[in-house]
């Protein structure tokens, strides 16, 4: 196994709140990889220093072998690290198809020029991102709204669109922020079987989610953080075993 | 009632695009040739520098949700770059208004690449300034401004040889470029550049984490609005022979912001209406002249209050205020 994404005592502090604190971790490639913990334990700041979102206090980041800490959001995602957000950050007042076209920006060139004089490049650009943009709406069974507008979604629908525009970009690893959040059973179950198939067809998944069923469930490795601490990283079974997760989730 | 039959005619004209396009397009080359009061041919000549102004502002305001406030030191730029080059040197006017749009964007780009990091109300802030700073030096620069004199004799353009300086010449120029805007964004703003921009309005961190530059974008945008910008000031000053500061003050800014609420921020056609109506209405009411803001006033809070997403209906205007706070 090699490790895709890693990291070296990293760090996030707010003034003195210590949100992230000297957490390590690693991810292998082609896995599925839970990050879990109670409210306020830092998993959305470590998605967010991961992609960048946030610049690090401390410590680094790895990816593929190579660092790329502090690198800024559209250069991570470049490298192919795509992400979602925990509250659900769609182009609200765009088409749902327009949404997932943004995620090709940067496997197109079209430039402010090739748009106006209307050239080759842009049509071939746009034939190329409709096509493939309908093609990831049908796949995540959407296809039948792709004139709506995002933000008249219902809240199933609007995660779901979030995942295909973040695949849009071609993504060796995919970060989900809670994607089952505010979702019934039957919703989550699509989510979890939509995750295990993109993993199946080989992207690594990193997945924050409360859920203990859907993580233990679909998790080959778990990292457990409390109060920006890692408490443990392992296998499922292992880390339900531990006897400081045990603590922090239910007490001494 | 009324409103529900102004609803119904919203719908009506969007369902039958091409057609109303087609009609408002022939409307507008056959009115010159029938209007023979030159009074009212020289406001449908405004109202169309002023649509062309509108829109550049809601390239801006509309499209990556810039809020920029100091618009009019770009149109201002536009028109003295266009006074002082044609005033000194013989140059075809169609090179000077391309040049006066170029030298406006590098303003832009100037003010841009310092400021643009900043966020809502900031950026707003800075434009504001901005404008006044402008103002300021075109006033205090003497030498090469004639400050308060302002700048007379502007030449009338040429063209092979035909001297444009009727209404009808100047009506024809700007409807020419208006249009040329209106294509040109139209194109942009349904490429992958358009969609970069608007990303950036909907939610800048989403955008970024699709991969856009952000800030590149932003700085793009504000160039190509400031562009045309430009292009409308160097008109004016043909249009007008002559310039002083006066003609740039910050009621200019408000009236183009006015005239892109009110038409809809964010549409391509709402600046049109928007540009049109705030030109004609307060003609209408001329004997009030000295109140004219008042009408931009009452027109912006109308709009707000009834109708926020504009009379065509673009984006909900919202001032993000908030936006300062995140992150």
């Amino acid at each position: 196994m090699t490790t895709i994404l890693s990291s070296e005592n990293l760090c996030k502090y707010f003034g003195g709140v210590k949100a992230v604190d000297q957490v390590d971790f690693s991810v292998d490639k082609g896995e599925i990889f839970g990050i879990i913990g109670p409210n306020g334990a830092g998993k959305t700041t470590l998605f967010n220093l991961l992609t960048g979102t946030l610049d690090v206090t401390k410590g680094k980041i790895y990816f593929k072998g190579d660092e790329i800490t502090n690198f800024p959001p559209q250069k991570v995602t470049r490298l192919g690290i795509a992400r979602t957000f925990q509250n659900i950050k769609l182009f609200e007042e765009m088409e749902v198809l327009e949404n997932v076209k943004i995620g090709f920006h940067t496997q197109t060139k079209t430039s402010m020029w090739d748009a106006v004089v209307k050239n080759k490049r842009l049509k071939s650009d746009e034939e190329k991102v409709h096509q493939q943009g309908l093609k990831l709406l049908e796949r995540v069974n959407m296809l039948g709204k792709k004139n709506n507008l995002a933000k008249n979604l219902s809240y199933g629908d609007k995660r779901r669109l979030e995942i295909a525009r973040a695949l849009a970009v071609k993504p060796e690893i995919l970060l989900v922020d809670e994607p089952a959040a505010g979702m019934n059973p039957h919703e989550t179950a699509e989510v979890v079987e939509l995750l295990e198939q993109l993993n199946s067809e080989g992207i690594t998944v990193v997945i924050i989610e409360h859920d203990m069923k859907v993580i233990m469930g679909m998790c080959d490795q778990v990292l457990v953080l409390n109060n920006g601490v890692k408490l443990a990283q392992g296998t499922a079974p292992e880390v339900q075993n531990n006897q400081e997760v045990i603590e922090a989730y239910l007490g001494k | 009632m009324a409103a529900n039959i102004f609803k119904k005619t919203i719908v009506n004209i969007n369902k039958h695009k091409r057609k109303y396009l087609f009609a408002l397009v022939s409307f507008l080359i056959i009115l010159p040739f029938v209007v023979e009061n030159q009074y009212v041919l020289h406001i449908a000549v405004l109202s169309l520098m002023y649509m062309l102004l509108a829109s550049s502002l809601n390239v801006i305001v509309g499209y990556t949700g810039q809020y920029n406030i100091g618009h009019v030191a770009f149109y201002a730029i536009g028109a003295y770059t266009a006074a002082i080059v044609a005033t000194k040197f013989e140059i075809n006017f169609l090179i000077v208004i391309l040049l006066s749009g170029i030298v406006a964007s590098i303003f832009s780009l100037g003010l841009g690449l310092p400021t643009l990091r900043l966020r809502g109300i900031f950026f707003a802030f800075t434009t504001l300034g901005f404008a006044e700073i402008t103002r300021l030096t075109i006033l205090n620069w003497r030498s090469l401004t004639r400050g308060p004199f302002g700048i007379p004799g502007i030449p009338v353009p040429e063209l092979f040889g035909i001297s444009l300086s009727s209404n009808i010449h100047f009506y024809f120029m700007i409807f020419i470029l208006l249009v040329l805007m209106l294509l040109m964004t139209y194109r942009i703003k349904n490429s992958r550049v358009g969609r970069a921009w608007i990303s950036i309005r909907e939610d800048e961190e989403a955008s970024a984490s699709m991969g856009v530059d952000t800030f590149k974008y932003k700085i793009m945008n504000l160039m190509y609005g400031t562009f045309w910008a430009g292009v409308g000031g160097a008109f004016f000053a043909y249009f007008a022979g002559y310039i002083s500061a006066d003609s740039f003050i910050l009621d200019e800014s408000f009236r183009f912001f006015a005239m892109v609420l009110v038409g809809g921020t964010g549409t391509l056609s709402g600046p049109i209406l928007g540009g049109a109506l705030l030109t004609i209405l307060p003609q209408l009411f001329r004997s009030f002249a000295r109140y004219q803001m008042i009408i931009y006033g009452l027109a912006i809070l109308f709009i707000i209050h009834y109708k926020p997403e504009g009379l065509l209906g673009g984006r909900t205007f919202k001032a993000d205020i908030n936006d300062a706070n995140e992150n």
